[in-house]
């Protein structure tokens, strides 16, 4: 592992992503709802006006005529705060999305704590449990940049419905850059033998960096980038979790619906001890630093630790 | 009708065929059998949205028979027209209509909402052939409509166009406003709303029950174009399905004033039978009603 990887924003990358592959396919086209200087779909709408919508703060309808673009052919990005894109037009994913599969990509920027200013109103952290539960509906919550852009690159390829989570923050990059992605995996990050930390989003990161705590006491951990959470990479969680001595998921959403729910479905019966790192079943608020609000949610590189020492004993 | 607009066809340049007689009498004859078939759908001690199908019977029957171009041997054909059926609890008058068109044989009609059958409660494309949207949650099919008509300008297929029927009970869904804000920005003239405008919802009439008038000066307000018509009235239905094919800058929506439950006199104006179950007296009071006997 790189030790000080480089740091990158998944917006910034995913922006630039859309403008190249709208280069490539013509057939793509953006929607956004106003933030499109904050979910950075404005490149594509300074490159490609005529493919470009803006609709209004109106997600409900946003959605719903990204359906109707579909029918014709459009492989639609849907954009906006992932509250919005997850909770505002819930109906409209679910019914006239996800019923009959369309190829529309919902993106939900901002995600997880990170716009840690605005407030609960403005952090999601259930929308990966609200689009797992539809049918059809695939879900991956990148945890760099490099992934983001695959993953974009991919969702264009795959047809059907995918949500896409995006953090606000800069991340570091972790994905190998040659590695080849693909939905549906998971991705070992680094090995170890005495316990496994399944996580996804900014957690991957912060689980490396407890997994390096935690190396210096004499345990090792194996940390696994559980980036797709829908379709499950059941046989590779469980494959991965074989042979250790204790489990920990790590996520900044809620544990109910989320990575943890995947993991424990996952490895019911194995009996092995698992705990969960997570947002404990409650809503965010306003704080002054994104560290700040992390801290005070758990959801540290140092939570991480103790949760592993916890599951060891 | 009230804008009646004379001049060129904006799709061929020629002037508006004529509607002969004998047009407007086949396509009362299409009305009338797609009224038994609804009936024949809703069968005898079974709950199915007998009123606000009937109620768009015939501008179903005006677009399947004479407006839209469309192939049953082809249901994806590019150059088709496309019609959404926004208030999709009146799917028995799509799929009576479709049935009749020859997208699927009348044995289907038999088996409605059955389990594993192709005529779901609500129009699903993924099983109908023919529908092409999943529609049902009000408010919807509008914007599901004005996205396929963006698509179709993006695409320069410039003679292809959409239909779509609202509910009025619907009206009260906020995305309506939003989709009609976005059709008229995005000057979407390739777009056709048709207000099934029956005025009685599932619990009662429209302007006790939530009152959402004014409707034309609301739709001019959206920057919409706006006609209104009998909805049971064949010759003004079709002068205003071409007159829309004029209308240049911005969406078009026809207020057809219909009547719920229209030729069944026990179910016309009646909120009961919005989602009404028929007996087997008044299964056959419907049917010889609308055969006429």
């Amino acid at each position: 592992m790189n030790k000080t990887p480089k740091m990158q924003n998944p917006r910034e990358v995913y922006g630039r992503a859309l403008v190249e592959l709208g280069k490539l396919n013509p057939n793509i086209v953006v929607l956004e709802a106003d933030l499109g200087k904050s979910t950075m779909s404005c490149y594509f709408e300074e490159a490609f006006p005529d493919r470009f919508f803006e609709m209004g703060i109106a997600e409900a309808n946003m959605a719903s005529f990204a359906a109707g673009l579909s029918l014709t052919g459009k492989i639609p990005f849907i954009n906006s705060f992932a509250v919005f894109t997850s909770g505002r037009a819930y109906d409209q994913i679910r019914q006239a999305i996800s019923i009959p599969a369309l190829n529309v990509k919902i993106v939900g920027s901002s995600a997880g704590l990170s716009d840690f200013g605005d407030g609960a109103t403005h952090q999601a952290i259930e929308d990966l449990a609200i689009m797992r539960a539809i049918p059809n509906m695939t879900v991956l919550a990148p945890a760099d940049s490099i992934e983001t852009k695959k993953m974009v690159e991919k969702m264009v390829e795959y047809k059907g419905p995918v949500y896409l989570r995006i953090n606000r923050d800069d991340m570091p990059d972790l994905f190998p850059p040659h590695q080849e992605y693909e939905i549906g995996k998971a991705y070992m990050y680094r090995d170890g033998s005495d316990a496994v930390v399944f996580a996804n989003g900014i957690m991957v990161w912060r689980a490396l960096a407890a997994a390096q705590i935690l190396e210096e006491e004499g345990i090792s951990v194996r940390v696994v980038n559980v980036s797709c959470l829908k379709p499950v990479p059941d046989k590779q969680i469980r494959q991965m979790a074989d042979s250790m001595k204790g489990i920990v998921t790590a996520e900044e959403h809620t544990l109910i619906g989320g990575l943890a729910d995947v993991i424990t479905y996952t490895l019911r019966g194995t009996g092995v001890p698992i705990e969960t790192i997570g947002i404990k079943d409650c809503f965010g608020q306003s704080a002054s630093s994104y560290d700040e609000i992390l801290e005070h949610y758990g959801l540290t590189a140092r939570h991480i630790a103790d949760a592993v020492m916890t599951v060891l004993g | 009708m009230n804008d009646k607009k004379a001049g060129s066809d904006s799709r061929n340049n020629k002037q508006p065929p004529q509607i002969s007689s004998e047009k407007i009498k086949y396509l009362q004859d299409v009305a009338r059998k797609l009224r038994l078939n609804i009936v024949r759908m809703v069968s005898i001690g079974r709950k199915g949205h007998l009123g606000g199908s009937c109620s768009a019977a015939d501008v179903a029957a005006a677009l399947y028979f004479h407006k839209m171009k469309h192939d049953p041997k082809n249901p994806h054909w590019a150059k088709r027209d496309r019609f959404i059926l926004s208030k999709g609890h009146a799917a028995l008058a799509q799929y009576a209509a479709l049935c009749e068109s020859g997208y699927f044989p009348q044995e289907e009609l038999d088996n409605l909402k059955k389990l594993g059958g192709m005529l779901q409660g609500h129009p699903d494309m993924t099983k109908t052939p023919g529908v092409e949207a999943n529609t049902g949650s009000l408010g919807q099919g509008i914007s599901i409509a004005a996205g396929m008509a963006a698509g179709l300008k993006i695409d320069g297929n410039t003679t292809s166009r959409i239909y779509c029927i609202l509910g009025c009970g619907e009206l009260a869904e906020g995305q309506v406003w939003e989709a009609a804000m976005a059709a008229s920005f995005y000057k979407l003239d390739n777009l056709v709303a048709i207000l099934d405008l029956n005025n009685v919802q599932a619990t009662g009439p429209r302007k006790e029950r939530f009152d959402t008038d004014p409707l034309v000066e609301k739709w001019q307000a959206f920057g919409w174009h706006v006609m209104e018509i009998d909805g049971h009235n064949m010759s003004e239905i079709l002068e205003a399905l071409d007159a829309a094919d004029l209308i240049k800058g911005k969406p078009t929506i026809i207020i057809a004033k219909t009547v719920k439950g229209k030729g069944i006199s026990f179910a016309e104006h009646n909120a009961a039978f919005h989602n009404g179950m028929l007996t087997e007296e008044q299964y056959k009071q419907a049917i010889a009603e609308i055969s006429g006997e």
